[in-house]
Parts: C-alpha cells; sequence; structure tokens
C-alpha cells in the first residue's frame, strides 16, 4: 500500500522534527536517522520519554500505556513510527 | 526464632534492631511488598535477613567490611540491606541503571567484600570477590563464586553478636557526584541515622497502621526515610519500582489503590502527579502526609497538587547526603493565590543545630545571606578514603565539628531559613546533586573535544538545564547525536547535558580562566553559538 508508506514516512519526520527541537537543538537532521538509537544512546531518558509519549498522544490520537513507553517501542524513530502505526490500525 | 525476643528487650544499637523488634512485636504484620504483590511479612524479612547475614559471616564478611547491591528495589533487595546490616557490614547502593565505568569505579573505590547482583547488570559480577546472584536465571557459565540468593536463603540464620557492636559503626556509603569527575563516597554511621530516624517519629508520629512510600531508589538519600521509619514502627514499605515512579497515571493508581498513608519524593514526581496523574479520579482519603525533598518545589505547581490533595499535612524537608535531614518546614493549605516565592526550608530539626555565616565568618542577621553550617549526631562522619576532602567540610566552632553544606540561605525571620542558591559549581537536577565539573571531565575524555565549558540556567518545566558549551579540535566536528552517546556511557541519565553547543574556542577571563558568566550571559541572550563561535 504506498499510501502507508506515504504517511509513515510523514510520521517519521514529524517526531524527528520534535527530537531534533526539543531534545538536540543545534543537530543537523542527517545526524538523526531512523535507526538511531534513543533510549539506549542517551538522547532520551525516562523523563524525556514521556514528552515524546504526550507528544505522540496528543498529535496521532492514540493512548500509550505505560508498559508500552519502554525501550522495545521507543528507541528509535523507526520504532515509535511503527508503534503509532499499530496504535492508529487499532483504532 | 526466638532471636528478636532477646534484642527487644535492649536499646537500638544499629539499624538493624529496628526490624528485630518489630519483627517481635509484629510478627505477622506486612513489612514490605512489592509491586507484583509479593510480600515479606515481619517475621520473613527478618529470617531471610538473617539467613543472608549467616551466609555473608560464612563467605568472610566480616564486621566494616562494604557489601554492595546492584540491584532494583525488591522485597530480596529490602532483605539483602538487613542481612548485610546483620553481618556488622555496611552496605553500598548503587544505581543499577549506571554506566558500567561508574559502578566500577565506585565499586572498587570502597572495595566491596560481596555483592548483590541480578541478570540486569551481569559484567559487574568480577568486581567482589562473593556475588550473590538474584534471580532464577542466573548464568551458570560465570567464574565461582557466584551464589545463588536461594542457596544463601537456606544458611541457618546468624545469632548477631551484640557485644562488639556500636552505633558509630558504618551502616552504608552513598555516593554523590563528584567535582574532580570521579563520584564520592558519604560515609554514614548508624547514630546518624538513627538520630535522624527518632526525630521522624518524634514530627510525624508513625504507627503500625501507616503505609509508606518507597519511592526513591536504595542510592537516594530519601531511601533511609522510607525504609527505616516504617520498619522501626512496625508500618508496612510499599516499594516503587523505576519504570512505575516515572509513569504519572499508574502511579497516581498505585498510590489510591494502596491506600498509602505517607508520600515521600521529590517535588519533581509529585508536580509530575499533580499535572499529568488524574488525582481527583481517586480516593486518597487515607493519604495523611506528603513529604518532599532534594530540590526546590516550584509554588505553582505545589499549588496545584495542593488542591487537588487538600487533605494531607505537607512539609518540605532539606538536607544534604551528609546531614540527612536537618531543616523542615510544614507548608499550611490552602496556599493562597496571590503567593509566588517558594517556601522557607524552614528551621533545624531537633537533632540539629544550624549556624549561618557571612564570608568573613561571623553569624549573619535576619534578613542577611550566609553559607549554611549544620552540626548534630545526624552529620556524616566523612568521605569514604579521603581524609582531606573529609577535613575540609567542617569547620570546627564552639567545640562542635560544623558541616559546610555549601548552601546559601537567608535568616528569614519567622519562617526560619530561605534557600538562595550555591556559591559553586554544584546544582540539583529531579533530586540529584550535580557536579557540572564531573560533567566536564567526562567530556574532557572525548578524544575530539579539546575544550569543553559546562553551565547550568534556569528553566521553567525543569528547574534547571545543563548546558554544555564545547571546542573541538581541528578538523572534527562531533555530532550532538554522537556526544550524547558518549556521556551516556560515562554518565548517569541525570548529568546527561540537555543542550550541547560546539564554539570555535571557549571565552576566557582575563586571568585565563573560562568565564562561565559569559557563557550563561551568551546563553540568556538566545544568540548562542554564533556569538562565540566567530
Amino acid at each position: 500500500m504506498p499510501g502507508k508508506d506515504v504517511e509513515t514516512d510523514n510520521v517519521r519526520e514529524e517526531i524527528r522534527q520534535y527530537i531534533l527541537a526539543e531534545f538536540l537543538p543545534g543537530e543537523s537532521a542527517s545526524n538523526l536517522r531512523d535507526d538511531t538509537p534513543l533510549r539506549t544512546g542517551g538522547i532520551l531518558d525516562s523523563v524525556s520519554t514521556l514528552a515524546v509519549v504526550d507528544f505522540i498522544e496528543k498529535r496521532y490520537g492514540i493512548e500509550v500505556e505505560a508498559h508500552e513507553a519502554g525501550v522495545e517501542n521507543f528507541d528509535s524513530i523507526a520504532l515509535i513510527a511503527a508503534f503509532v502505526e499499530s496504535k492508529k490500525t487499532l483504532v | 526464632m526466638s532471636v528478636g525476643d532477646v534484642r527487644d528487650t535492649l536499646a537500638p544499637v544499629h539499624l538493624s534492631d529496628y526490624l528485630a523488634t518489630s519483627a517481635s512485636r509484629f510478627p505477622d504484620r506486612l513489612a514490605a511488598i512489592d509491586p507484583d504483590g509479593t510480600s515479606l511479612t515481619y517475621r520473613e524479612l527478618d529470617e531471610q535477613a538473617s539467613r543472608i547475614a549467616g551466609f555473608l559471616a560464612e563467605q568472610g564478611v566480616r564486621a566494616g567490611d562494604r557489601v554492595g547491591l546492584v540491584l532494583p528495589k525488591s522485597t530480596a533487595a529490602l532483605a539483602a540491606v538487613f542481612g548485610i546490616m546483620q553481618a556488622r557490614a555496611a552496605y553500598v547502593p548503587v544505581d543499577w541503571t549506571g554506566p558500567a565505568e561508574r559502578l566500577r569505579t565506585i565499586l572498587k573505590d570502597c572495595q566491596v567484600r560481596a555483592l548483590f547482583l541480578d541478570s540486569s547488570r551481569p559484567e559487574l559480577a568480577d568486581t567482589a570477590e562473593t556475588v550473590i546472584w538474584l534471580g532464577e536465571d542466573r548464568n551458570t557459565s560465570f567464574p565461582p563464586p557466584i551464589f545463588s540468593w536461594d542457596l544463601a536463603l537456606q544458611h541457618l540464620p546468624q545469632v548477631v553478636d551484640t557485644s562488639a557492636r556500636q552505633p558509630d559503626d558504618l551502616a552504608y556509603i552513598l555516593y554523590t557526584s563528584g567535582s574532580t569527575g570521579i563520584p564520592k563516597g558519604v560515609m554514614l554511621t548508624h547514630r546518624n541515622a538513627m538520630r535522624y530516624v527518632d526525630w521522624c517519629s518524634e514530627v510525624f508520629v508513625p504507627s503500625e497502621n501507616d503505609r509508606f512510600s518507597s519511592h526513591a531508589p536504595f542510592h537516594f538519600d530519601l531511601s533511609i526515610l522510607d525504609i527505616y521509619v516504617p520498619i522501626k514502627h512496625g508500618a508496612s514499605v510499599h516499594l516503587i519500582p523505576d519504570e512505575l515512579g516515572k509513569s504519572p497515571k499508574d502511579l497516581a493508581r498505585f498510590i489510591a489503590d494502596r491506600q498509602l498513608t505517607v508520600w515521600y519524593s521529590t517535588p519533581a514526581i509529585l508536580g509530575m502527579l499533580a499535572e499529568f496523574g488524574d488525582l481527583d479520579r481517586q480516593d486518597y482519603s487515607q493519604l495523611r502526609l506528603v513529604l518532599f525533598a532534594g530540590e526546590v518545589f516550584p509554588v505553582k505547581q505545589l499549588r496545584r497538587l495542593t488542591s487537588r490533595w487538600p487533605r494531607p499535612a505537607y512539609y518540605n524537608l532539606y538536607g544534604p547526603t551528609e546531614t540527612n535531614v536537618c531543616t523542615f518546614a510544614r507548608i499550611s493549605t490552602p496556599i493562597p493565590e496571590e503567593r509566588t516565592e517558594p517556601y522557607p526550608i524552614g528551621w533545624p530539626c531537633s537533632h540539629c543545630a544550624a549556624l549561618v555565616v557571612d564570608s568573613d565568618g561571623s553569624a549573619v542577621a535576619v534578613g542577611e545571606e550566609g553559607l549554611l553550617y549544620i552540626s548534630g549526631p545526624s552529620v556524616f562522619s566523612g568521605y569514604w578514603n579521603r581524609p582531606k576532602e573529609s577535613s575540609a567540610a567542617f569547620l570546627q566552632h564552639n567545640g562542635a565539628r560544623w558541616y559546610n553544606t555549601g548552601d546559601v540561605v537567608k535568616q528569614g525571620g519567622d519562617a526560619g531559613f530561605l534557600y538562595v542558591g550555591r556559591r559553586d559549581r554544584m546544582v540539583k537536577r529531579r533530586g540529584y546533586r550535580i557536579e557540572l565539573d564531573e560533567i566536564e571531565s567526562c567530556l574532557y575524555r572525548h578524544p575530539a573535544i579539546k575544550g569543553a565549558a559546562v553551565v547550568s540556567v534556569p528553566s521553567a518545566e525543569s528547574g534547571v538545564r545543563i548546558v554544555s558549551y564545547l571546542a573541538a579540535a581541528e578538523n572534527t566536528r562531533p555530532s550532538i547525536v554522537e556526544l550524547k552517546g558518549f556521556c551516556n556511557k560515562h554518565l548517569p541519565s541525570y548529568m546527561n547535558p540537555d543542550i550541547f553547543v560546539l564554539v570555535d574556542s571557549l571565552p576566557r577571563t582575563s586571568t585565563n580562566k573560562v568565564d562561565y558568566q559569559a557563557l550563561r550571559r551568551t546563553f540568556a541572550s538566545g544568540k548562542n553559538s554564533s556569538a562565540i563561535a566567530r
């Protein structure tokens, strides 16, 4: 489904811009790749992950359970975008 | 076990005596409970601790030895704490999520004789002669001597030899950020903690019916109240793991479900609960005390919290790790709409005396600022293996030893002392102490960095933000992503700078020192890199 890929790209880009603006001011977008480790790479900690959770909940109208906000879903932009997509499909 | 009955008749000498006494008074009452529901009665907790003590003694752990704890919070970890003390050793709790190198430095610094570990940090198994492994997933390929927790629990309970114990024996060591780049170990004796716990008894009047939160990790000094006050009084300790502690909605539900009566944490956590916890959805009628410490509570957030939770009594507790809590203020609610200035840290607790002196060393008058010094039986004995820094921390005055907190306070009249700030390079973030110099010395270890200057700037959302200005070596330009990752490997997450700014060179004063004032001014002006870089 090409439409869905475009959508995923958009989600990735929006998350990238959000993380760059909030947690990596001054960094160029090319250094924050889809697979750059966020939690394990020290870019997000547990507190800043809360802010990302808040951002995607509001932006995409989804609800994130506490147990879902760990490394398995939030360690890279690709993972977060996939997680958002899976949540949106459920709705 | 009849051991507890014998000890019950004696005045407590060590913190572990609190457990023995409560185990004989309330053997079947709930002592501690994990979030997953695993719980221990007082009899069970005391028995586990005694067996651990016996096992440690058999492994050669002797009075005064240090035993490390690299564990997430659990009832087993709590039993280990008491077991270590019953073996007359001192426990050294460390942040099990911290960078391996930092943890190694700490465990090596105080030469732990034994170590409690689980599958979260297997790589640290070689830092002690004896390792006790918690959990079923013990990797049998580790070199001996690694023993399973279950094996340790099969040991016969240790009968404590009370004859040689003293209140001034070392109870635990808490490591805090050190300005040299190496964390320093604050040594606290049983007397230091017990005099503080006695004060808590006097002011908070706990009973066996209380249910205490245990939010802070064991390596954080807030845990001293969380653990020993309830155990002394036969109340229950409700252990909250890191993950739950950071999810406001779950945490709020937990407090209501468990019907906690006493809450203690940093203001950051309470502020988060007030903002995101949906506190008006649950019943908090059991909550009678809300205590906070570690940093200044922004009044706006405190007002929000007290309007959601109008019933409990609120206390602001103040004290560096070195003194335990030493001043306190009761906050009367509701908080007036017009109030904007932060609450004072109040007056000294009954176990402490305070002195506020100006730069000449003379006491200041009401309304004036000065450095706060604290004296009393809860004040620490010194830094582990750092005689120079230990003696430099104290002032001899009127025949007593006064600890220089480094905090500037104002004599505020009736309300007691008002916290003003610091004159050195220590900041507090999420309740943790951070020496900015420790971050700098970490950054200097990066091969592409030739100059590093770290400053803190005020932030409306998070209290402070940490900004690091970096000059890179020729022809290199490390990415911010890479720098964050580098800090993450060497520093705890609360010390990882929020903002990195690359500059050609750092501004210097006329005496060729890094001009931190200029950096702060540049940051405030919002011009950042361009202003300094070129």
